[in-house]
């Protein structure tokens, strides 16, 4: 009986998870001139509304450009330190590790404030680079926890047989480790740009007038109406970023049962 | 140098980018924010540098400040509570489930992926005046105009919950899969109930997973401002709120520092205090 209750209940926590998110889904297809309900009929005009939104498609280009900037920053920072704490003995790692973490457990608001108006005393004005710089720093926690989390599985005597084989340290990085921690990485680098991409309340306080992501594009179309074209929009948002951590997901996966056969 | 001090380098070298972004860009800002908010904002729109206790009196005093500070934290903790309730039995379930536990997990961890500002907006077409729930209440006769059901706290809650629940389901799971069934198993054949072993035995073992949940949905609702925009009425304004009106519209930054500062301290002293007694690790494990 108890068993019982307790799966109805987590049935519906997953509804509740998923309602919302499937009516946009729904909505985004529907044919009626005011996109929400009644359902008059399934159409593709919203999507391609929004294919033909000029304002949406830089937005889109800015999110894409910010979000591979900041993976790419954030994870060869995020790799680094991650080997040193693994792999070494560092005296005071404890410490070390809380102060890595800080930008997250440091209320975003509060890290935006701060971000910005240091820069701007430093007079770097509101701009793609303070952009990049916040998101770098946000991010760059969620890399470390997961690379680190991941590089700790990776086995030391692997390495210490090239090296007794005759491999230099140089070749045993490059040929032997590097090629194990590459899911490590990949998953690292895929986070960093899913955070970055949906990041909206950092990026609020920095982005320059004028240039929108596709979040706070999103925000700003709110203000007005709800319209059919950000159904449209939520049902591509929600494509990319579940499909890509799945596609990370499935990368990890095959790397790691090509290595095991 | 010897090959040992080399050794002993190469992790610093390998931390300084890391540790160095890190000072430049959240520890000396922060230190910075903290004496720019004893600097004045004259009419000019000029800084006056100095050390003027003006901007924090303002904080510190003004009952319109303190009744949204109140504010923020109640609603912070009707949240966190909901995400207890709602969490705790669906974290239980996956836990104790014979099915895929992988594939249960994966479904709920979904909805963290999706965009956060998507998730907030789609409650506007649940429940908004052409939402699915008039729309559904009106073709059944129940009602012939339709209700306005956004924009209060409610609503605001309800799509803080939506946002965080994952976060709670995670770290209590967590926990839950460190407890060896034995114990449970053990408590039940020295003649307790499923209901008393679980209440002594499985429940206060997993408090730290539940700690650890509950300290990420306070901290990340108290912290919002976007679901108070999108969810809320013009009067459920959060703090967050107030520290970007006073950033962004209001141009006041040094008043706007010592706001981000409060908001910082209250937060802050209850990671201090989850640190004292249960560490960082248990929070780790949950998000890593």
């Amino acid at each position: 009986m108890g068993w019982n209750l307790i799966r109805t209940w987590t049935l519906l926590v997953y509804l509740f998870m998923f309602l919302p998110v499937a009516v946009v889904v729904l909505l985004s297809f529907n044919a009626s001139q005011f996109g929400s309900f009644p359902m008059t009929g399934f159409s593709l005009r919203w999507f391609i509304e929004l294919s033909q939104n000029e304002a949406i498609l830089r937005a889109f280009r800015t999110s894409i450009v910010l979000g591979l900037m900041t993976a790419t920053i954030s994870t060869t920072l995020g790799v680094l330190a991650s080997l040193a704490l693994v792999r070494y003995r560092v005296p005071g790692a404890n410490v070390i590790s809380t102060l890595l973490i800080a930008p997250i457990l440091v209320p975003e608001v509060v890290l935006a404030v701060a971000l910005l108006l240091f820069l701007n005393f430093m007079s770097i004005n509101k701009s793609f680079t303070l952009l990049l710089a916040g998101h770098v720093i946000f991010t760059l926690p969620f890399v470390i926890l997961v690379v680190q989390a991941r590089l700790v599985s990776i086995r030391r005597d692997v390495e210490e047989a090239a090296m007794s084989l005759g491999a230099s340290p140089r070749q045993t990085f490059f040929q032997i480790t590097l090629p194990l921690m590459l899911p490590a990485v990949l998953a690292g680098a895929l986070f960093a740009f899913t955070i970055s991409f949906d990041d909206i309340t950092g990026t609020l306080f920095w982005k320059p007038g004028g240039v929108e992501t596709v979040p706070t594009q999103i925000f700003a179309m709110l203000r007005n109406s709800i319209s059919p074209e950000i159904n449209a929009l939520g049902t591509v948002m929600i494509l990319l970023t579940v499909g890509l951590p799945l596609l990370g997901l499935a990368i990890a996966r095959s790397a790691s049962t090509k290595r095991g056969s | 140098m010897s090959v040992e001090a080399r050794e002993a380098r190469q992790p610093w070298i390998l931390l300084s980018p890391a540790l160095g972004a890190v000072t430049l860009l959240l520890f000396v800002p922060l230190a910075f924010i903290l004496v720019y908010s004893f600097w004045l904002r004259t009419a000019t729109g000029a800084d006056q540098v100095g050390f003027y206790l003006e901007n924090w009196r303002e904080a510190l005093s003004d009952a319109f400040y303190r009744d949204i500070l109140i504010n923020t934290l109640k609603i912070a903790a009707i949240t966190t509570i909901v995400c207890a309730l709602m969490g705790y039995p669906a974290a239980y379930f996956i836990a104790r489930s014979k099915g895929n536990k992988a594939i249960l997990l994966l479904l709920l961890m979904l909805p963290f992926w999706i965009s956060y500002i998507i998730r907030t907006m789609s409650w506007i077409n649940i429940l908004g005046v052409s939402g699915a729930f008039n729309s559904a209440l009106m073709t059944l006769g129940v009602i012939s105009e339709p209700i306005q059901m956004l924009y209060n706290e409610t609503t605001v809650i309800l799509g803080l919950v939506h946002f965080l629940l994952p976060f709670m389901v995670l770290n209590v799971f967590v926990s839950l899969e460190g407890i060896d069934t034995n114990l449970e198993d053990a408590a039940n054949s020295l003649g307790a109930t499923k209901w008393q072993s679980f209440l002594q035995v499985t429940l206060p073992l997993s408090l730290p997973g539940l700690a650890a949940g509950g300290l990420l949905c306070f901290v990340l609702g108290a912290g919002t401002y976007i679901t108070p925009i999108v969810l809320g009425g013009p009067t459920d304004a959060m703090f967050a709120n107030l520290v970007f009106e006073a950033i962004i519209t209001q141009l006041n930054w040094p008043l706007g520092s010592a706001l981000s500062l409060m908001l910082l301290a209250v937060l802050g002293t209850l990671v201090l205090i989850y640190n004292r007694y249960l560490g960082m690790a248990q929070l780790m494990k949950g998000l890593g």
